[in-house]
Formats: C-alpha cells, sequence, structure tokens
C-alpha cells in the first residue's frame, strides 16, 4: 500500500506541474504561432508567412516606437539601478532617521494601482506645466523602477556578513575602499538582476506610460495595446513576439547570472 | 612578577561602553604585554567582544583610552591602527580567491607587487596552505578557511592579533589540533595575541592570562594556574572546571590554618592569602581532582557522607556522594573499581587544604 | 549581534547622501503626486487643488450612487474569485514544486518566473487568439465531435476570471512555494508517526505552518485585483470594474475631481487590506 501510495505522489506531482506550465506558456506561444499566420486577421490559421515582420521592420513609426522603448527602458533602469543602489547602501543597516519613510515611499509604486500612479502623474504634470513626452516618461519610469532594484539589493546586504566589510576596515581599507573593494562586487549581481528587472518593467509599461506620454512619443506597448483595443492584426501579434523575446532574454540572463554567482560565492564545495 | 620588566604594549584604561541598554563594559582595564597571549574567557554577552572591537576599532569606547605602544588610539577609524583581527565567522571575502584575500592588507597598503607575492607565499607556508592559494573561500573546508583568516590577518605584520573565538565553527578533534598550532605559531612569531573563548579548557591550554569575564567587567585576571587554583570569586570557581564550594563560618585561627564549621561537619583552610577571622563566614572551593573520600577521618577534616554510587570515568574513580545536608558532592582520586567504596558507605570527605581556595571571606567583600 | 556598530554611525552621513536621490524621487514623484490626488478629491468640482480652491467632500458623497457602488462591488468579486481560484491552483503547485528536486526545481522557478515578467497584455492577447470564435480551442473541440458550433467564449464572465487567474496566478505560487520550501518536513513524518493520514498531517501542519506564504499570495493577488483595468476591455463583454470608471471619468468625462476620489477609495482599499494583513502578523511583501 505505501509503495501504490508513493507512485500514486510520484506521478501527480510531475503531472500536475506540466498540465499549469504548458495552461501558462500556451497563450504566449498562440501569440507567437500567430504572428507567422499569413491571414490578414488573427482568426483562422491560413499557412506560414513571415511577412509581417518584414512589414514591421519597413515600418517607420515602428522603428521610432522600438527606439522610444530602448532608450526608455535603458535610461530607466540606468538610473533606477545607482539610484536604487545607494539608496540600498545607504538604507541597509537602518541608522538613518525616517529611514523608514523613506524606504516605504520609494517602494510603495508597487503596491498602489498603476492606474492610480499614472493619473496622478498626468495630474501634477499639468499642474505644474511639465512637458509630457520622453523625459517624462524616463523620470516616471525611473520611479517605479526604483523599488526593484533596491529591494533587491537590499536584501543582498542585509543577508551580508557585516564582518566581511568589518575585516577590510580592519586590514586598512577607507570607507570608500571598502565600498570599491568589497561591497560593490558583492552586490553587482543583485543590481545586475534588479536593473534586467527594471528593464523588463519599463519595456512591458502600457498604464503609466498611457498617461505621461506625448501624442509624437509612442513606445512598443502603447503600439501593441492601441492595435489590441481595436481587435489585434497579426502585425501586434508579430510586435508582441519581439517584445517577448526581448523579456525572454533580460530575465533569463538576470536569473542565470543570479544562480551562478549565488553558486560561486555561497556553495559550499 | 615580570610585569615590570616587560615592554606593555596595549592598555585599556577605565573603558565603559553603553549601547542603549545597560552598560556592556563598565570601567574596564587591561595592560597586556609585549609578546603576551592574553585571553578574555567568558559566557556570551559578558562583554568580550565588544572589548576587542574597541581594541580593532570597530567600536569606541564611551569613555575610556586605548593606548597601544604609548599612542592613543582611542579615536582612530581601524584602518589606521597596527591591529588585525581574526573574525568569529573569518568573514573571508567570497570574491576573492585565497592568495586575494591574504594580499588585500598588504594591497591598501600600497606595497609593492612582488614584495606582496613574497609575503603572501609566506603567509600561506606558515598556515600550510601553499596549495590552495588560487582556490575560493566556498571551495574551502571550515578548518581551511580558519588557516587562511589567521594568514590575512598576519600578513600585514600587525603588532597585536586579535582573535574572536576562531575555532568557535571547528568540531572538537580540529579544535584541539589548531590550539596547538595558533599556540607553536604564536610563540614562533612572538606576536602579541588577544584571544576570546568560552572555552575554559582552551583558555586555560593556551594563554599567559585569562580575564575572566562577567557583566562587563572583570572578574578575574591572572595567569591560568591563579585562575584555576585560587579563584577569587564564586562565579570563576564555577566557570573555570568542576568543583564543590563549601560555605561555613571560621571557629578559629591559628597561625595560617583556619577550622571552618557548618553544618555538614569541620574542615580545615589555608588562610594566608584570605585573613580570615573567627566567627565569619567564607568559601572553599576544592577542585573535584583534589576532593578525596576515605573510609576513616582525616586530621583536621570532618565531613562524613554517604557514597551514592561510584564510577569509573577511565583513569580514575568518580565518587558521588551525598552529605548530611543532602549536598551532592563528587570526589576523585582512587584508581581502580575494586578500590572504591560501595553505595551506602559512610566515607569521610577531605583534601589538602593548600590546594583549595578560600573565595568569600568577609575581609574580600565577595 | 544586535549592538549599534559604531562604525555605521560614523558612516551616516555618507549613507545620508548615498539616500538623498532616492528620497528626492521618493518625495518629488511618489509622495507628492499622491498628495495631489488626494488634494483634488477634496475640492470642489471643476477646480484645481490650489490655495484658493473651496474644501469640499461632494467628491465622495456622490460616489454613493447605486451604479458606482456596483462597479466598486464588481471589483471587489472579481478579486475575491481570482483571489480563490488563484489559491486552489496555485498551492499545489508551488508545494509539487517545493517538494522537487534541487535540479528541477531551480529550473520550474525560472518558467514560472519568466512569463511573471513578460507583458500581462500579451499574454492575454494570447488567450484573446485561443478562446476566439473560430480560434484554436473551439476548432479542437469541433474536431474532437464535443461540439457542432462554436462557443463564444469570449465577453463571459469566466473568460475574464480565467485571464485574471492566468495573469495573477505567479504572485500565489511564488509565496506559496517559499513557505512550502522553507516548511521543515519532519513535523509532517513526525504527525505521520503518531498516527495522522497524510490528508489529517496536511490539514494539522503543513497548512497552518504555510499560512504565512498564503496570506502573503493572497494579499499579492487581491491588491492588484482590485484595481486592474485593461484586462476586461481586452478580453470584451462590458463587465465595468473601478479602473474603467476612473480612466473614463479621467478621459472622457473629463471630471478629475471625482476620478480622484475614486482613485483614494482604491487607494484606501489597499492600504485597509495591507494594514488588516499586517496587523495579522503578515510578513513584509517585497518581489521575489
Amino acid at each position: 500500500m505505501a509503495s501504490r501510495r508513493r507512485k500514486k505522489r510520484k506521478v501527480f506531482s510531475p503531472v500536475y506541474l506540466t498540465l499549469v506550465l504548458i495552461i501558462l506558456y500556451l497563450p504566449i506561444l498562440m501569440v507567437v504561432i500567430y504572428s507567422f499566420n499569413s491571414g490578414r486577421t488573427i482568426g483562422a490559421w491560413q499557412g506560414f508567412t513571415t511577412n509581417w515582420y518584414t512589414r514591421l521592420f519597413n515600418n517607420a513609426l515602428m522603428a521610432d516606437a522600438l527606439k522610444n522603448s530602448l532608450i526608455l527602458a535603458g535610461l530607466s533602469a540606468g538610473f533606477a539601478g545607482v539610484i536604487g543602489t545607494l539608496g540600498a547602501i545607504g538604507l541597509a543597516h537602518g541608522h538613518i532617521r525616517g529611514g523608514n519613510v523613506i524606504e516605504s515611499l520609494a517602494t510603495l509604486p508597487m503596491m498602489i494601482p498603476e492606474l492610480v500612479l499614472g493619473m496622478a502623474y498626468l495630474a501634477v504634470f499639468t499642474a505644474v506645466g511639465f512637458k509630457l513626452g520622453m523625459t517624462a516618461l524616463v523620470l516616471t519610469h525611473t520611479t517605479f523602477c526604483v523599488p526593484y532594484v533596491f529591494i533587491n539589493v537590499k536584501s543582498r546586504l542585509v543577508g551580508m556578513d557585516p564582518a566581511i566589510e568589518e575585516a577590510a576596515r580592519d586590514l586598512g581599507a577607507s570607507p570608500m575602499r571598502v565600498l570599491r573593494d568589497i561591497t560593490l562586487p558583492l552586490i553587482m549581481p543583485a543590481v545586475v538582476s534588479g536593473m534586467m528587472l527594471a528593464v523588463a518593467m519599463s519595456i512591458d509599461d502600457v498604464v503609466i506610460s498611457f498617461f505621461v506620454t506625448s501624442a509624437e512619443t509612442t513606445t512598443l506597448p502603447l503600439k501593441v495595446y492601441t492595435g489590441l483595443r481595436s481587435g489585434g492584426t497579426p502585425e501586434i501579434n508579430a510586435l508582441s513576439t519581439l517584445m517577448l523575446g526581448a523579456i525572454f532574454i533580460v530575465v533569463g540572463l538576470s536569473q542565470l547570472l543570479r544562480a551562478r554567482s549565488d553558486k560561486k560565492l555561497y556553495a559550499s564545495k | 612578577m615580570d610585569e615590570a620588566m616587560s615592554e606593555v604594549l596595549l592598555s585599556l584604561k577605565h573603558i565603559s561602553k553603553n549601547f542603549g541598554e545597560g552598560d556592556v563594559l563598565s570601567d574596564v582595564s587591561l595592560d597586556v604585554r609585549k609578546g603576551e597571549f592574553v585571553t578574555l574567557l567568558g559566557a556570551s554577552g559578558c562583554g568580550k567582544t565588544t572589548t576587542l572591537r574597541i581594541v580593532s576599532g570597530l567600536e569606541t569606547p564611551d569613555t575610556g583610552e586605548v593606548i597601544l605602544n604609548g599612542k592613543d588610539m582611542t579615536d582612530l577609524p581601524p584602518e589606521s591602527r597596527p591591529v588585525n583581527t581574526v573574525f568569529q565567522s573569518y568573514a573571508l571575502f567570497p570574491h576573492m580567491n585565497v592568495e586575494k584575500n591574504v594580499a588585500y592588507g598588504l594591497k591598501v597598503r600600497k606595497m609593492d607587487k612582488a614584495a606582496q607575492a613574497a609575503r603572501v607565499k609566506e603567509m600561506l607556508e606558515l598556515v600550510q596552505m601553499s596549495e590552495y592559494a588560487k582556490r575560493m573561500p566556498a571551495q574551502l573546508s571550515g578548518g581551511q578557511r580558519q588557516r587562511i583568516a589567521i594568514a590575512r590577518a598576519l600578513a600585514p605584520q600587525p603588532q597585536l592579533l586579535l582573535l574572536d573565538e576562531p575555532l568557535g565553527a571547528l568540531d572538537l578533534q580540529l579544535r584541539r589540533q589548531m590550539q596547538v598550532e595558533l599556540k607553536r605559531l604564536q610563540q614562533a612569531l612572538g606576536i602579541t595575541f588577544i584571544y576570546i573563548t568560552h572555552d575554559q579548557e582552551e583558555a586555560i591550554n593556551m594563554s599567559d592570562r585569562i580575564a575572566v569575564m562577567k557583566d562587563g567587567k572583570f572578574e578575574q585576571l591572572g595567569t591560568p594556574e591563579e585562575i584555576y587554583d585560587r579563584p577569587k570569586t564564586r562565579y570563576v570557581a564555577q566557570f573555570i572546571g568542576r568543583s564543590t564550594i563549601l560555605e561555613g563560618r571560621v571557629r578559629c585561627v591559628s597561625g595560617s590554618t583556619a577550622v571552618i564549621e557548618n553544618e555538614n561537619g569541620l574542615f580545615t583552610a589555608d588562610s594566608t592569602e584570605a585573613s580570615l577571622r573567627a566567627g565569619e563566614t567564607c568559601e572553599v572551593c576544592v577542585r573535584t581532582e583534589r576532593m578525596r573520600a576515605s573510609k576513616t577521618p582525616v586530621e583536621g577534616f570532618n565531613i562524613p557522607a554517604t557514597v551514592r554510587e561510584a564510577r569509573y570515568a577511565g583513569g580514575s574513580v568518580l565518587t558521588y556522594v551525598n552529605l548530611k545536608d543532602g549536598t551532592e558532592v563528587v570526589a576523585e582520586g582512587v584508581e581502580r573499581m575494586c578500590d572504591a567504596a560501595q553505595p551506602g558507605d559512610t566515607v569521610y570527605m577531605h583534601w589538602n587544604p593548600a590546594q583549595a581556595a578560600v573565595i568569600g571571606g568577609a575581609s574580600h567583600g565577595a | 549581534m544586535a549592538h549599534n556598530r559604531t562604525l555605521e554611525k560614523a558612516d551616516a552621513r555618507r549613507n545620508m547622501l548615498f539616500v538623498l536621490p532616492m528620497t528626492l524621487f521618493a518625495v518629488v514623484l511618489v509622495a507628492l503626486p499622491l498628495i495631489y490626488v488626494l488634494g483634488t478629491s477634496l475640492v470642489e468640482s471643476g477646480q484645481d487643488f490650489s490655495l484658493g480652491a473651496t474644501f469640499t467632500l461632494n467628491n465622495y458623497k456622490s460616489l454613493l450612487r447605486a451604479d458606482y457602488l456596483q462597479v466598486f462591488f464588481n471589483s471587489l468579486k472579481l478579486a475575491f474569485f481570482t483571489t480563490v481560484l488563484s489559491f486552489i491552483i496555485g498551492y499545489p503547485f508551488g508545494y509539487c514544486m517545493a517538494r522537487a528536486s534541487r535540479g528541477w526545481k531551480a529550473l520550474l522557478m525560472m518558467l514560472v518566473i519568466i512569463p511573471f515578467w513578460t507583458s500581462a497584455l500579451v499574454r492575454i492577447y494570447g488567450w484573446k487568439i485561443l478562446l476566439q470564435a473560430n480560434g484554436p480551442i473551439n476548432a479542437v473541440l469541433r474536431s474532437l465531435g464535443l461540439i457542432e458550433k462554436n462557443i463564444k467564449f469570449l465577453g463571459s464572465y469566466g473568460s475574464v476570471l480565467l485571464a485574471m487567474v492566468y495573469c495573477m496566478i505567479s504572485f500565489m505560487i511564488l509565496p506559496c512555494h517559499s513557505a512550502v520550501d522553507k516548511m521543515d518536513f519532519t513535523l509532517v513524518e513526525a504527525a505521520r508517526d503518531l498516527g495522522s493520514k497524510p490528508w489529517k498531517a496536511f490539514i494539522d501542519v503543513t497548512l497552518p505552518l504555510t499560512m504565512p506564504g498564503i496570506l502573503a499570495g493572497c494579499v499579492l493577488v487581491f491588491v492588484p485585483s482590485v484595481g486592474i483595468f485593461y484586462l476586461a476591455d481586452i478580453m470584451g463583454g462590458g463587465l465595468v470594474l473601478v479602473g474603467n470608471l476612473i480612466r473614463d471619468q479621467l478621459l472622457k468625462v473629463r471630471d478629475w475631481n471625482t476620478g480622484s476620489a475614486m482613485s483614494m477609495v482604491l487607494i484606501l482599499i489597499t492600504a485597509g487590506i495591507y494594514l488588516v494583513y499586517r496587523k495579522s502578523g503578515g510578513d513584509d511583501l517585497g518581489v521575489f
């Protein structure tokens, strides 16, 4: 009986995991497959073509949206990387008065609905006469990217043996030298993976971008959104596939990097 | 004592430290001589680590001074002190290999590359880790990390090496082996060590002097023999070794001998140091291995007891007895089981008064 | 050691400098906009939030309309069902994942995290393709002879719920997984050893011990579910949620004051749930 029970569990677990994973990936796969559908609408399958990709690449507006998205993601992840990392180092050991308040405020964008944040930005920017467009996009994206870097880096710092930094000072390194030689190299994997998540968040963002962008500045997800609201076309599929590819690469790389550095630094033997 | 002869390297003067929840250290003073091996011994939370961190500069005292080689270092940051630490967690830099770890203290001091390499090689040879130079810390065992931590701390040639429970994470066998090696290293290099442990055996085996700490104060500072044979307080007596503490009232004193009595009987103590007076109460500490149980009373002692059990403990027999008031006492001495007393026998406890310590005369105020 | 470390205190000045940019962002781009929304919600309709504006609670009172309340109720109901379904599907997944071997665990983790970070928009679009009238699911059902006419999935409550669960389930799987992963399974063995049946041991030991993870997962699913706005749009069916309502107030009706009041209510619901969760001993919620 015991062996039958064990067998039952052995079968259930992989079957269930596989089933859920299939459901998780099936829609994503559909988007990719239908980007090669030769039909004009997304409806029934009508044969293979790479036509939509060619059209996409020849579309100047698309090229512009792509350029905007990349610049936006690069800049916001970059700024968020610097701001979040510095903030995490500053707040890691909790000696700053009001540190908790700063931390809660800075990570608040993760908790409140994007819609509310988006409308708040639109309201304030309009009220103070701040021009909507790329600058506004970069500022707002940086704001909602900071928490991802901050939390990642801070948890790494908190998990670090404080004696490691102390040992460096004990051996004669000045505080700045400790930061350069010890702290930064040790948190770098967390910084990079946090920044990659930031890239993923920025490249995907619809809601906040929707509110703070100007008519002449558009991004890939905004293109997808407008395309979808009008029903969806294979061209939108092609665009989505490219976005998916980019995210897969970014997230995959960040996970790989994290696993590798963890293995190198913390696994014994 | 040779205190006056050898030079004082480090002196802590009236150090106090408070982290906001009561004093961690209160008015601690200590002189450490060049080449000396001083151990701070105490239970966790007694302030020994804080004392060490104040010496290294990782902590600053609220009041008091840290003087090294005659210079006041109290306000110097750790990087400016010729003192290095071996941390309890080893604190090896996980992103640097063994070689780079050991070289770090030399690199930040801008020693030239060739000299650095030579010194690293020398250090790794010293701790017998030469073949591990390129390994990462994660690839080393606990004992190996320990050696690298020591090599790294010794590389910059500190005047004083601080060791914070360096053997705490090792298993017993490795611990014993490292005790011997560390002591040998210290003697060979002639470097002054301040060593922290909560293991009394380790402290006694390795130290020139031991400071027993409790609640942020030194209970007693002395050589291992003094600490073991002449504990000054009940805490020291109980913390180190196994012993029986007997309380009593001094009945009379003649010369250096005091006769003390309590509800269990009557015994003799050496009054030379304690200068006991008739009528006062005192405590006498007798080490288990010096406590004897014989079948007939011995002169100067009359403490009858009932044997509960006798147990062979390898090399000697431990006799567990109950005194009149029920107090349990263990005596050592008989070497073979066949010589041991039987359960139920009446025996008489005694010891050599010169080997017992009077810890609490009224004149000591303890 | 929980001591203050003197060195760190000495570094406080440097740390202050480091925290400065983040503080600036937190104040200017998080606190101020939210305060502005709060202000706008508290002044007379048609006025901007400024010194001369007239204070009023009318914007909040105007929310007490049957149709508006219905919308809030719709959102809460959808969020509730989403949370329950996510738990039913996500907990066993997190459990199986935690009990898998080390190598598999890392792979599974990666497989769960990747969709988590990909655009929800694109993933919902995938469902739209699957579920459309002449799409793959109908095609499969037809070829199996199970149906004769294409079923109209899109626009139904079920299709919206499906998409919601699909978007949110990672938030449930990850905390449940880490709770099961951290649990000491010798406790279950002890319960079994004491004569407990497997199912009973699960109810008595595993479930209570993994409760913090479950609660965290529920909050992480429920909170964003209340505020989601484009999902029901794309799946069709005309289900009006708080998100749609707010968007329409802003962009169609152009009544910023009422829109702000709605946003504040949404924030209050979110904050309320979070507070109750923390008060009842919930863990801090970070990213994973």
